[in-house]
């Protein structure tokens, strides 16, 4: 994806990148459990790369804490994501990046739901229906190409 | 051989070779052969070669021409550099030149596995770099091929094609570079623009910075344009669009171009600012959003930097000048924005502001003062609140009379009037903050005076308890003091001025506080709490560490006979109700007193070495007596310091030797039994620390005394966590701040001579017993430099990964804590291991303790670095493990269970 290659969109708006979260002294003691919130999921996935440009999705306002829903008791999560442009052809690649990084990095009780923000993109059914598919995910992972995208996606940046 | 060579046989020589031979036809070590012999020859006979003009040249260029192998390339780009430098005459050649060196350009060479000649491809990139930039006669034929390469997919060529053309921008003028100007300008600004990677942008930039550079160095003639300022015009014109869009990707880019060029030269940054400084200060107006308008002052404040460098303008001659007062509101407009983001940048556009020569006037510099003012006592977020008392250090020095009479006197009148109504956190909170700043403001020499007899007023009225919080106020104050005396350190007259106001009063406070305890129980007692006594010693030792010999002597002398006398002539304000003798009055009054042996510790252990100390002996019995009998272990510990730190000190000789002897007979009997052995074990390891620093020979017959005390029932865990402090820099004693005499490699002698008897008493040792060994063993490598601790690993290794099974909290922690930097610096010796440290830490990933989870889990992280088919195997068995830590109860250790596990993920797998 570096280098060549044609660019969706050259010049996006990009947003500041929240700085790390500073340790609370409750969270350092031993005792007290911390629920998993929104906030913690945002952590997770807002430092994604995206696959076009050197920028996170929270620099691009692809996803916003605001966007996360978590309940820790039900262990249900539930993203939205805003592709930068309606004709987004990397919709799909983002869904799954983010979509990835959370089944890796949740407990498996959790149900991950990760889908387009309604009303921003055009082929918003078609996108969602695909990251629902349980199936469709696992046999996009089997694909070499696709598994290096999405691993790129979830690299820390160096 | 050389010398011997009539002249005119060089010139024969070479002509021969040049007809004779087909140099591209031999092996390579004939080839190398040929150009040594031309190398020698350019070195010896330079004139005679000279004497054949072009021919040469053109002879060279045939050797030359088709040469493959790198070692012969080296020495053949070292010739025809040569021949540039030491102009021999090109003649009609110079393209030939050209086309014979650059043909290899790019270098795309990568040295054979196992390669006996060690050349690297920086080697010949460097070598071929040194002939193309070595001349301008080369501008017309590298230039378009420098643009070229620019365009390449590959980084490599993109980044020797920015750094070849910095290189070039030092010889060339503007003739040379005249024509290419457009093209070379669209390319960096693609490069800049267009990047993925923040090398190629750094490239980029710098070589538009030289560019710039070479175009305002060039002299202008009469008739001729200048170049650079069209050169500008067009970088502007380009640019400057896109300033106006402070939420789009571009901005930031263009900005750095502007910046780039402008940095290059005075005349470049005042044409650039000129244009942007203004057309910013406009946006800034129209863009009513905070994030926006950060970005905006964000770009100003660079170019402002910018301005900064380029050092002072001529008065009328200033870009800033036209448009300082807009540069002022904005600015002032920032710091007082409810945003904290904007704030912060606003004060750093405050202090370069303040920090130009020639643009602010008084009524300015006021204005300025006063938002200072408001940040730090009003200004809620904390951030915000340093940043500013940072500014104002900063910029106290150039405008000390505005600080002065605004900030300090504000600041002072704050600390004298505790309003009643608010509550006591917040009433200290503010107290605190006006200490802070009073220490921050404290930079120039005659702020220096007005804010130490502040910060003396507010000791004298804690000890009378007319602060908020007793003891921690105290410690407020010391922290400022400390501050001050760590900025006066490097002005001799401050210096002294702050020893002669500060110390004096500290002491005289103190004992004071000593003699009035029986009398009046709740009075005073403040400045005798350990936490009081121990925020003092940094400031008493701050305040003697940079005196000059004769003043420290004269001051040494008025405290040592103040604790072994009792005179108390020289302190403040002296009617004192009684006598002080610390080390006689074995009553109840001296109990108190003697606490005060950690100032005088502070005191005499910070002198310079040349500093004679009077009474030493005397004093050092005293110190060796109180230390090993006194019940209160604070006192104990306090003088067991001050004796280390003056044994430390003493010079060599029989007197020390002496004094050793006197001590270790002290200590023996109370380390065997009665009620002081913690005291002597405290004594025996500062000792053994002080003469350990300096290279004593008797620190060895010390160190054994503290291995054999490792099985001790009940002193062992207390040894073993001794060694920490062997091993650990003391912040008050023993520092080489504070002049003592520490070796370079102290740690490492003292790991080579320790650590086999540590393990072997290991091995040796009762089973109750071996968790000390580990902890001592774990503290001396967690303080050992890098590169030793690696070489010595694999001995240590199996130790190690025993002392993970260690029940011990402190040693698995800082075990982990070992392994994990050799995980990262020496996979190869930790790969063997794998199977031990995959389990040992997956198993301590269910500590009950957060912070053993956390650092075992960085440790699975750092696994990752060991070569991927060592860890395949585990993989599965590592990923299974690890979803168990992501539901942990803690954020904390979730946080580092799923970046360990997103590692483990990506092993192996395509696009890591």
């Amino acid at each position: 994806m570096k280098g060549g290659g044609k660019v969706d969109n050259v010049n996006p708006l990009i947003y500041r990148r929240s700085g790390e979260r500073p340790v609370t002294a409750r969270e350092e003691d031993d005792e007290l459990p911390d629920t998993i919130n929104d906030h913690e999921i945002f952590d997770l996935i807002r430092s994604i790369n995206d696959p076009e440009h050197p920028l996170t999705l929270e620099e691009l306002n692809v996803v916003e804490q605001v966007r996360v829903k978590v309940t820790d008791a039900e262990s249900t999560v539930a993203v939205e994501f805003t592709p930068t442009i309606p004709h987004c052809s990397m919709a799909t690649l983002i869904g799954l990046s983010i979509k990835v990084k959370l089944i890796r990095s949740l407990p498996e009780r959790f149900k991950v739901d990760v889908h387009i923000t309604p009303g921003t993109h055009a082929s918003e059914h078609t996108v969602n229906k695909q990251l629902a598919d349980k199936e469709r995910v696992a046999a996009a992972l089997e694909n070499t190409h696709l598994l290096e995208v999405v691993n790129q996606c979830l690299s820390a940046r160096s | 051989m050389c010398e011997v060579l009539a002249p005119g046989l060089a010139v024969s020589v070479l002509r021969a070779v040049f007809q004779e031979v087909h140099v591209q036809s031999l092996l390579q070590l004939d080839r190398h052969t040929v150009y040594s012999i031309i190398r020698n020859f350019m070195r010896t006979r330079e004139e005679e070669l000279k004497g054949l003009g072009a021919d040469f040249t053109f002879g060279f260029i045939q050797v030359m021409d088709g040469e493959k192998d790198p070692r012969n390339l080296l020495v053949a780009f070292q010739i025809v550099r040569d021949l540039i430098v030491q102009e021999y005459t090109l003649g009609p050649f110079v393209e030939e030149l050209f086309e014979v060196t650059s043909c290899y350009f790019p270098i795309d060479f990568t040295p054979p596995p196992n390669d006996p000649h060690g050349i690297q491809r920086e080697d010949l990139i460097v070598g071929l770099r040194s002939v193309l930039a070595s001349t301008p006669l080369f501008a017309e034929f590298l230039l378009p091929l420098l643009i070229e390469k620019m365009d390449s997919d590959l980084q490599s060529a993109k980044l020797d094609s920015l750094q070849t053309l910095r290189a070039c921008c030092a010889v060339y003028g503007q003739r040379e570079l005249k024509e290419f100007l457009p093209s070379l300008w669209s390319s960096l600004r693609r490069e800049v623009f267009q990047t993925a990677s923040e090398k190629v942008e750094a490239e980029g930039l710098s070589a538009l910075q030289a560019l710039s550079a070479c175009l305002s160095r060039s002299v202008l003639s009469s008739d001729g344009e200048d170049l650079l300022d069209s050169f500008l015009t067009s970088l502007l014109q380009d640019c400057r669009h896109h300033l106006c869009e402070p939420d789009m990707k571009l901005v930031w880019p263009s900005a750095k171009l502007l910046q780039a060029a402008a940095g290059a030269s005075r005349r470049a940054g005042h044409q650039i600012s000129a244009s942007v400084v203004p057309l910013l200060l406009e946006q800034y107006n129209q863009h009513p959003q905070s994030s926006q308008r950060r970005t905006i002052l964000e770009m100003l404040l660079g170019f402002l930097e910018l301005q900064q460098k380029h050092g002072p303008e001529e008065a009328d001659d200033n870009p800033l000048l036209g448009s300082k007062a807009t540069l002022c509101s904005v600015v002032f407009s920032a710091v007082t924005d409810p945003s904290v983001q904007l704030q912060l940048v606003g004060i750093r556009t405050l202090a370069v502001l303040g920090a130009l020569r020639g643009l602010l006037n008084p009524a300015d510099v006021e204005l300025l003062v006063d938002h200072l003012t408001r940040l730090i006592l009003h200004e809620e977020d904390s951030k915000s609140c340093e940043a500013a008392m940072e500014v104002a250090g900063a910029l106290a020095p150039l405008y000390p009379e505005a600080f002065s009479g605004r900030l300090v006197q504000v600041l002072s009148e704050e600390l004298q009037t505790a309003p009643q109504e608010e509550p006591l956190q917040s009433q200290h909170s503010r107290w605190r903050r006006c200490l802070q700043a009073l220490a921050a403001v404290s930079t120039h020499s005659g702020i220096v005076r007005d804010t130490v007899p502040v910060l003396l007023q507010c000791l004298r009225r804690a000890q009378k308890g007319n602060v908020p919080s007793g003891a921690h106020s105290v410690v407020s104050i010391c922290q400022s003091l400390q501050r001050v005396a760590v900025q006066c350190q490097q002005d001799p007259g401050s210096g002294w001025y702050f020893h002669q106001a500060v110390v004096p009063c500290l002491l005289g406070l103190a004992v004071q506080a000593g003699m009035q305890e029986n009398s009046s129980p709740a009075l005073g007692k403040v400045l005798l709490e350990e936490e009081a006594l121990t925020a003092m010693v940094p400031v008493i030792s701050a305040a003697c560490t940079h005196l000059s010999p004769e003043l420290a002597a004269q001051s040494a002398s008025h405290v040592v006979l103040l604790f072994l006398d009792g005179e108390l002539a020289f302190l403040p304000d002296n009617s004192f109700p009684r006598s002080f003798q610390p080390f006689q009055n074995r009553q109840c009054p001296a109990l108190a007193q003697r606490r005060l042996v950690s100032l005088l510790m502070a005191f005499v252990c910070s002198l310079p070495r040349n500093v004679p100390i009077p009474q030493l002996d005397r004093l050092l019995h005293e110190l060796l007596a109180l230390s090993c009998s006194c019940d209160c272990p604070f006192t104990a510990t306090a003088a067991a310091k001050c004796f280390a730190g003056l044994v430390n000190k003493h010079p060599p000789g029989s007197q020390l030797d002496e004094l050793l002897e006197a001590a270790v007979n002290r200590l023996e009997p109370d380390l065997a039994e009665g009620p002081h052995r913690h005291q002597a074990l405290a004594l025996l390891l500062w000792v053994t620390k002080a003469l350990l620093l300096r290279y004593h020979p008797l620190s060895a017959r010390l160190t054994d005394k503290l291995l054999a005390l490792l099985g001790d029932v009940a002193l062992g865990p207390a040894v073993g966590d001794g060694f920490s402090l062997l091993m650990a820099d003391s912040p008050d004693v023993l520092c080489k701040s504070c002049h003592a005499d520490v070796r370079l490699m102290f740690r490492q002698r003292f790991f080579t001579e320790s650590v086999p008897r540590l393990v072997k008493g290991f091995h040796a040792a009762a089973p109750d017993a071996k968790a000390n060994y580990l902890k001592g063993l774990s503290h001396v490598l967690s303080h050992l430099p890098k590169p030793v601790l690696v070489t010595e690993l694999p001995t240590l290794l199996s130790l190690l990964l025993e002392a993970l099974s260690c029940p011990d909290c402190v040693v698995q922690l800082s075990t982990l804590r070992c392994l994990q930097p050799l995980l990262h610096d020496a996979p190869d010796v930790m790969s063997l291991h794998v199977d031990t440290l995959v389990s040992k830490f997956l198993s301590l990933t269910e500590s009950p303790a957060m912070v053993i989870r956390i650092a075992a889990l960085q440790c699975l992280h750092a696994l990752t670095h060991l070569p991927p088919p060592v860890l395949l195997p585990y993989k599965p068995q590592v990923i299974r493990a690890l979803a168990k830590p992501l539901d942990d109860k803690k954020r904390l250790v979730r946080k580092e269970a799923v970046a360990a596990r997103g590692e483990w993920f990506l092993l192996g797998s395509p696009g890591r």
